[in-house]
């Protein structure tokens, strides 16, 4: 034992007598997670989060979140002499006089796009995958509220500054509060603590930006890794994985090292970005004032696809005894929101009431073996994506040549027509792709190479494939279709008949496919070719 | 000094004289009106008038008008003042490429002698708003940016953006950017009202707070690039649009990358 090893023994001794980690170290150390690219995707959430903190408690040195009316004075001319509220003053002093304040600004909004980002595509991985079935129900609700919390989180980074931008999207803000019917006006007077704009907003919602959510979001995200850590990750299907193991790399040496590279390349990717593309320019914005608007406000990515909706509906408003109900913000902006996000947290729930799987599952899904789930999510990411493109509808019209009006019949009409559009085409091509699984299990590779045989006839060589990739396309299982009784013995509707028939007519609709290639097909076949 | 007596008493004197003094006259004239090329001066205005009526009938008038009254197709220009037919005209939106929904800016078809006689001409039929005159346009000189700015965010920026980038109005119809546009051009158009545009009368902005509009969006022209590249100036559009092809490209490359490394 060298002297350097003995010191090191003697250290980790000393704690271990007072902690007894080492026992808790080795079990967790070596534990084994499976290795695919999609997996880091909830990764770069939570480095990005990290980055979030750090810059976030730098702005925090400086930002003055505070509505007191200040004259600016600092060395960005063109806003030189303005009146303007402190915390606007702050946010350039930040950008043009604080040492390196711009950059870790940048970095911060970059950061904040680069999670949101991540939460989606993590979020779509996790979905079309099937990793939100049994037992990580709970998990994939803690994601989505992450997600709910994200945006929230966003939209009050960047009403913070009190920029001309941030204050037409807070105006918005208020105007969906009072669209909620009765209590619409007595809560936007309580959030704001009287008119809008008011001086108390910005001191308010910097405490949730800077205190409460991100409190939140560190409860969540450790209840998630931890969850994540109880139930094991889930791993793709491959020689050797079960629904009872876990195969892949232990967490000492390999995914350290992996996960703390891949931290300094989201950080790397962040601080490039911040560095080279400008992001939320303030000071061209101009302090807010509610009597002024520019062209093409528009939120953030993650708001879009709200601020889309809301641009599309139709002018509708009802009057009823002295009130009005502004169905034209109401219904874009808090029930179909409302609707999508319980649906999004409901979706296991649903799923497994429709299949009437109860089982747990750790093994993935290819997305194609799942057509009705595909095909579900293609539809939401359809409704999602027309929404935030009419969110930029302005830009888009002025950049291709177009007119507003058509951007919003597009949207309009699409909307509506899209979504189903993309269920069919997914859920065909799904099918189409199990097709071909089964053509190559059953027929092997096509070669390119033909043949013309004494008879004169051509054919075409067919490979056989390898018998660890017929094992890969033929593992899943492919569930029957419910058949819940409708009728008694005595061929009288028993009660609940109705529920069973819906419960049948879903489940017959989620178990389309192609039958997969058996192993008597694959006999039978063999020598044809 | 008796040779200097004889030659001041020459016949040729006066001639040669004159012949001196008006090549001076001539030559500093020239100097000067080099300076200030921005209007050309034509000596007689109402030579200008008339050459500005035949190239009105000739390139105008198949649409406004033989007396420019307007017919369906095209306003009556009595009364737009020379101001409207120097932006028109000078920024290339007249004659019109096609009956779109709007004109919109490109390399002019007439000189600038051409537009001011056409501008003289129209100015000729009735009174209205005039060319701004290059002492009034010193935008240098005169102006607060900081005020101007203001001014802009307030009047202008709900269709022109916050930057001056321009941005969408209904049915195709669109505010122009107001980079890269002469300080004369902004200047008429604030006064005539172009298009869609409303006209800023000198009751609702004063010519000193026209110039300093004028004065912000020079400035606000050659701002450098402030914290990387701006992106278009438009807003979060497209910040939105980088973050979701080159950022997370970058990182589910790497992310492929890392996962590959292991095999």
């Amino acid at each position: 034992m060298t002297a350097r090893e003995r010191v090191a023994g003697n250290v980790a001794g000393y704690v271990d007598d007072r902690t007894g980690a080492a026992k808790w170290m080795k079990k967790n150390l070596t534990k084994v997670f499976p290795d695919h690219w999609s997996f880091l995707l909830g990764e770069i959430c939570l480095y990005s989060f990290i980055i979030l903190l750090l810059s976030g408690t730098y702005l925090t040195f400086w930002f003055d979140p505070s509505m007191r009316e200040v004259v600016y004075d600092g060395s960005y001319e063109p806003l030189q002499g303005l009146k303007m509220s402190a915390a606007y003053a702050s946010t350039l002093d930040i950008s043009f006089e604080v040492r390196g304040g711009l950059l870790m600004r940048q970095i911060h909004h970059w950061a904040a796009l680069i999670f949101m980002v991540g939460i989606v595509v993590h979020l779509m991985r996790v979905y079309f995958t099937g990793a939100f079935r049994k037992p990580r129900e709970f998990n994939w609700i803690i994601g989505v509220g992450l997600l709910t919390l994200g945006i929230v989180e966003g939209f009050l980074g960047y009403s913070l500054p009190d920029d001309l931008l941030s204050g037409t999207g807070i105006r918005i803000a208020e105007a969906i509060i009072q669209a909620i019917p009765v209590v619409g006006s007595y809560l936007s007077f309580f959030a704001f603590g009287g008119a809008f704009p008011g001086e108390a907003f910005i001191p308010r919602i910097y405490v949730v930006h800077v205190l409460l959510l991100p409190g939140i979001f560190l409860a969540l995200i450790t209840v998630h890794l931890m969850l994540v850590w109880y139930q094991k990750h889930t791993q793709f299907p491959g020689p050797g994985r079960t629904e009872k193991n876990v195969v892949g790399y232990p967490l000492m040496p390999v995914y350290m090292a992996k996960a703390g590279g891949f931290f300094f390349i989201v950080f790397g990717v962040t601080a490039f970005l911040g560095a080279v593309a400008s992001i939320n320019p303030v000071w061209l914005y101009g302090p807010y004032t509610p009597a002024q608007i520019s062209a093409g406000s528009q939120p953030d990515w993650y708001m879009g696809w709200l601020d889309g909706l809301v641009r599309m509906a139709p002018p509708l408003e009802t009057y009823f005894f002295g009130y009005t109900i502004s169905w034209n913000i109401l219904i874009p902006g808090l029930i179909i929101p409302g609707i999508m996000f319980t649906g999004l947290a409901l979706y296991p729930f649903i799923e497994s009431w429709a299949t009437g799987d109860k089982r747990e599952h750790h093994l993935l899904d290819r997305p194609r073996n799942a057509p009705n789930r595909t095909a579900i999510g293609a539809m939401a990411l359809t409704f999602t994506l027309v929404s935030l493109i009419n969110g930029g509808n302005d830009i888009i019209a002025t950049t291709f040549d177009l007119t507003i009006n058509q951007m919003m019949w597009f949207s309009r009409i699409g909307i509506i027509v899209l979504p189903p559009i993309a269920f069919v085409v997914t859920k065909r091509l799904c099918l189409s792709l199990q097709r071909a699984d089964r053509d190559l299990v059953l027929h092997g590779r096509e070669t390119g190479r033909l043949v013309r045989m004494p008879s004169g006839e051509f054919v075409e060589v067919h490979e056989p494939i390898s018998a660890e990739k017929a094992w890969l396309l033929t593992s899943h299982e492919q569930l029957a279709p419910l058949e819940l009784p409708e009728h008694d013995g005595a061929g009288v509707r028993r009660p609940g008949a109705l529920k069973n028939k819906l419960r049948n007519r879903i489940s017959r609709a989620a178990a389309v496919a192609v039958p997969k290639a058996t192993e008597t097909e694959r006999k039978e076949l063999e020598g044809h070719h | 000094m008796k040779r200097l007596s004889r030659l001041r008493r020459h016949r040729a004197a006066g001639p040669i004289l004159l012949i001196f003094a008006l090549f001076t006259i001539g030559t500093t004239f020239q100097v000067a009106s080099a300076v200030n090329s921005e209007t050309p001066e034509v000596a007689d205005r109402s030579v200008a008038i008339e050459e500005g009526k035949q190239i009105f009938l000739k390139g105008c008038s198949s649409c406004h008008g033989l007396n420019a009254e307007g017919v369906e197709i095209a306003p009556s220009l009595i009364g737009v003042g020379a101001a409207s037919v120097d932006f028109q005209v000078g920024t290339g939106r007249m004659p019109m490429a096609d009956m779109s929904q709007q004109a919109m800016r490109k390399e002019p078809v007439y000189t600038p002698e051409e537009v001011y006689a056409l501008a003289m001409y129209v100015a000729s039929l009735a009174p209205g708003p005039e060319i701004p005159s290059d002492e009034l346009l010193n935008y240098e000189r005169d102006g607060s940016v900081a005020e101007g700015g203001e001014l802009f965010r307030t009047n202008c920026a709900m269709c022109h953006n916050f930057a001056g980038q321009g941005g969408a109005l209904t049915q195709g119809k669109y505010a122009p950017t107001v980079m890269g546009v002469t300080p004369k051009h902004i200047y008429e158009a604030m006064v005539t009202g172009p298009q869609s545009m409303p006209v800023f009368s000198d009751k609702t902005l004063t010519p000193e707070e026209k110039i300093s509009i004028i004065k912000w969006a020079k400035s606000a022209e050659a701002e450098p690039q402030l914290g990387g590249a701006a992106l278009g100036r438009v807003g979060p559009v497209t910040e939105g649009l980088l973050v979701w092809t080159l950022g997370i490209g970058l990182l589910i490359g790497v992310a492929v990358w890392l996962a590959m490394k292991a095999k």
